[in-house]
């Protein structure tokens, strides 16, 4: 991509809280598609109020662009909020499991290895372990640069989720519209304020 | 015992939809509408049956446009909803409210590849404001209120509801309760701190060469008024955009005129020397700044737009007020303090005066037709006063420069987009928005051709319209760059047409062929007089050229004038609707 006026392309964090309801995350990715941006890496999960998801997506671009993009994020209906937190003081995690083709002597090692770098061991197979962190994702390539010469045979990473530090927190969750009411039930003769 | 209130989701849309004050739609119907189209007879909706779907969208816009009411468009799943992507775009580009109501495969059927199938709101998802799947009947009614809410508020734009049939044809007996929507993330009317205010303020109390740049948004907020007296009071001379036109009449002392590609080179050149640009409701296009590096260098720049996103997009501003333009005045007029600003007036008169008007009234013809011929005589019989909806290209640069409006809504035509095929359909929401207004359509041969089936719409509803075609044989703007850019290699521009006035008549309509300067009042004389539409055949020089132009990525001032211009045009005469005796710049 090309660069913007204030130059320096680098991986910006956008946190974006969304209305919880179908094709929404077609939507916000569907943002970043129009402009060519290879997503880095996207988590989604509930936040705290009901009905309302929140997105943690990594995109490499420059300050111009990622500003940009945080208004016309803020744009979209079913957006609540999207916040760039890339300079705010935050705490930035990414939960990894690595697969290792390991016996013997390496496998002690390996298990070894996971209680000094905080990993977990969270599967023992005759053939194989399965280690988990949860770490800055600069750590988590460190893990898997140590891992790496006995045989990572498979890796996940969820990709960074955020959250800024201290309680008087810019990131408070908002809450969605209240959750739609059944309108089966009870049919109302009396009409609303525009009823059909 | 009183009977059981019970609808199907069939009647629950026409019953949102005259809720929402909608009695016209433009339609066609196909199997995953025809639920709809069975209970529509049941209620007080006039259809207009088009004959592509494309252009029940533009028909829809043009409706809105003329009229500042949602616009409504019907098609069926499928290729019923997808001919209207072209329609849904041209709206979204130039912010134009209009509401989409397609039919969809039944939702058990969704993802089968079914008969006529197709995903229309991820189709649509860039190129709509917002979109809605419908699958339940009890969701119909509060889809649609949101989508005409969300398509008239804030900035305006396109929304699209696709509705299951399975959903139209179930019954509810949970009557809607349609009060205020709620949509927690969507903002429409922001409104710009005090301390910007102020700021702004000051910008414009303190410059001594200001412009203000006129746009759509003072159309869609109806702030014609206050931008006037917003001139007016600071003595600011205004630079319209293409769709900004008729948002300050074009006799107004203090209206330059266009800016822009095609724009006067006066107008031009008062934005390039200016000390403030004061940007109501633009968006900064590129057709509009020509070369970013080089734009207005000594300006400061105050932006005023509904649209956040709209800030700093092209041009860097000193100061951004998001907000209804109307709200925004309301609060900055009290402080804008009178000014006279002659000096700098004179400066623009001085631009003005080595450039010819645009008066052609008296010009030699030598023989031939021009279409500023034309346009310039439709305006004069017109009284000005016609609405004129025009595709993209020569003709539409045409009639920016030689029809004035004065009439805010009196020019509809496809600015962002740029959409050939535009003009007939629009012009014929536009009628029926506006019944007893004079409408006229003035196309270009290729682009008339792209919907020039909705002369069958026109006939069957018998519709009053004038069309004008500029009929030059060429894809005429195309031409033009290839003559000024590819060194006059005409691919693929020179183009055939059917005799259009023959064509016309074989649809039960008037139409005429006109090919001299001196059969064009009387032509336009006997259009206005017939009761039917009437199609005007005008056959045009062909190689004319829209003069002056900026070519892309030039400065402003850079134009490129009309060869053997003699510059003795008076600028003085600008006042007068028609001013006699007057060489031009041909």
């Amino acid at each position: 991509m090309t660069p913007g006026p204030d130059g320096r392309i680098r991986p910006h964090i956008f946190v974006v809280w969304v209305e919880d309801l179908p094709g929404v995350l077609n939507r916000v990715t569907s943002l970043f598609r129009r402009r060519g941006f290879n997503i880095e890496s996207l988590s989604v999960g509930p936040a705290r109020a009901p009905g309302v998801s929140r997105m943690t997506i990594v995109v490499r671009t420059d300050a111009t662009t990622a500003r940009r993009m945080r208004v016309q994020l803020s744009r979209l209906v079913n957006v609540l909020r999207a916040d760039d937190i890339t300079n705010e003081p935050a705490i930035h995690h990414e939960l990894a499991m690595f697969k290792i083709q390991a016996t013997g002597e390496e496998r002690t090692q390996v298990i070894q290895l996971a209680g000094a770098t905080g990993a977990r061991l969270v599967d023992i197979a005759p053939e194989s372990v399965v280690l988990e962190a949860t770490a800055s994702p600069q750590k988590i390539d460190g893990l898997a640069e140590v891992l790496r010469p006995y045989g990572i045979v498979e890796q996940v990473r969820t990709g960074l989720v955020g959250m800024a530090r201290g309680a008087a927190s810019v990131m408070t969750d908002p809450d969605a519209r209240k959750p739609p009411k059944r309108r089966r039930s009870a049919p109302d003769e009396s009409g609303g304020s525009h009823s059909v | 015992m009183t009977k059981r209130w019970r609808r199907t989701g069939a009647q629950l849309i026409w019953e949102t939809l005259l809720g929402e004050g909608v009695h016209t739609v433009f339609g066609y119907p196909g199997g995953a509408i025809l639920p709809a189209y069975d209970a529509m007879l049941d209620y007080p909706i006039r259809h207009i049956l088009v004959r592509h779907e494309q252009g029940a969208t533009h028909m829809a816009d043009g409706y809105s446009r003329a009229s500042g009411e949602v616009g409504v468009a019907v098609a069926t799943s499928g290729p019923g909803a997808t001919n209207m992507v072209t329609g849904i775009a041209t709206a979204m580009l130039d912010s134009s409210p209009i509401v989409c109501v397609t039919g969809q495969v039944g939702s058990a059927l969704i993802g089968t590849d079914a008969f006529q199938e197709t995903d229309v709101t991820g189709v649509t998802l860039p190129i709509t404001k917002h979109n809605y799947l419908v699958t339940e009947v009890d969701e119909i009614a509060p889809a649609l209120h949101e989508a005409f809410y969300v398509a008239r508020s804030g900035r305006p734009g396109p929304v699209l509801v696709d509705i299951t049939k399975d959903a139209q044809q179930a019954f509810t007996e949970a009557r809607p309760r349609l009060g205020k929507v709620d949509l927690p993330g969507y903002r429409p009317e922001p409104r710009p701190p005090e301390t910007e205010l102020r700021r702004a303020a000051e910008l414009i109390n303190r410059a001594e060469r200001p412009v203000i740049l006129a746009g759509h948004g003072i159309l869609l907020s109806g702030a014609m008024g206050q931008v006037r007296e917003l001139a007016e009071r600071a003595r600011i001379p205004i630079a319209m955009t293409l769709l900004g036109i008729g948002a300050i009449p074009a006799n107004h002392s203090l209206n330059m005129g266009m800016m822009g590609m095609h724009g006067e080179s006066w107008v031009n050149q008062a934005i390039q020397e200016a000390d403030l640009l004061l940007a109501l409701g633009m968006r900064f296009d590129d057709r509009v700044t020509g070369s970013l590096k080089t734009y207005a260098p000594n300006a400061a720049k105050i932006h005023i737009d509904i649209d956040p996103a709209e800030f700093n997009k092209n041009v860097r501003v000193d100061v951004a007020l998001a907000g209804d333009l109307s709200a925004v005045l309301a609060h900055l007029l009290p402080v804008i303090e009178a000014r006279d600003r002659s000096e700098w007036l004179g400066t623009i008169r001085g631009f003005k005066g080595d450039t010819a008007v645009r008066d052609i009234q008296n010009l030699p013809d030598m023989g031939k037709l021009y279409a500023a011929h034309v346009i310039h005589d439709i305006w004069r019989m017109t009284g000005g006063k016609a609405i004129v909806t025009t595709d993209v290209g020569q003709h539409q640069m045409w009639e920016a420069q030689y029809y004035r409006h004065n009439e805010p809504r009196t020019l509809i035509t496809s600015g962002g987009l740029g959409t050939m095929g535009f003009a007939l359909p629009a012009a014929v929401g536009a009628k029926v928005a506006r019944p007893d207004d004079e409408v006229w359509v003035i196309a270009g041969d290729g682009g008339f051709q792209m919907t020039m089936c909705e002369l069958a719409t026109i006939a069957q509803e018998r519709l009053k319209l004038n069309v004008a075609i500029i009929n030059n044989g060429y894809l005429g703007m195309v031409r033009q760059w290839q003559e000024f850019f590819y060194d006059r290699r005409y691919a693929g521009t020179p183009i055939l047409s059917p005799d259009f006035a023959a064509l016309a008549r074989s649809f039960g309509l008037g139409g005429e062929v006109v090919k001299s300067r001196q059969d064009v009042e009387g032509a336009v004389e006997r259009a206005r007089a017939d009761e039917r539409t009437v199609v005007l055949d005008f056959q045009v020089e062909k190689e004319d050229t829209v003069y002056p132009m900026v070519p892309t990525g030039a400065r402003l001032q850079d134009m490129i004038r009309r060869p053997g211009q003699d510059g003795d045009g008076d600028p003085e005469s600008e006042e007068e609707p028609v001013a006699a005796g007057r060489t031009v710049e041909w």
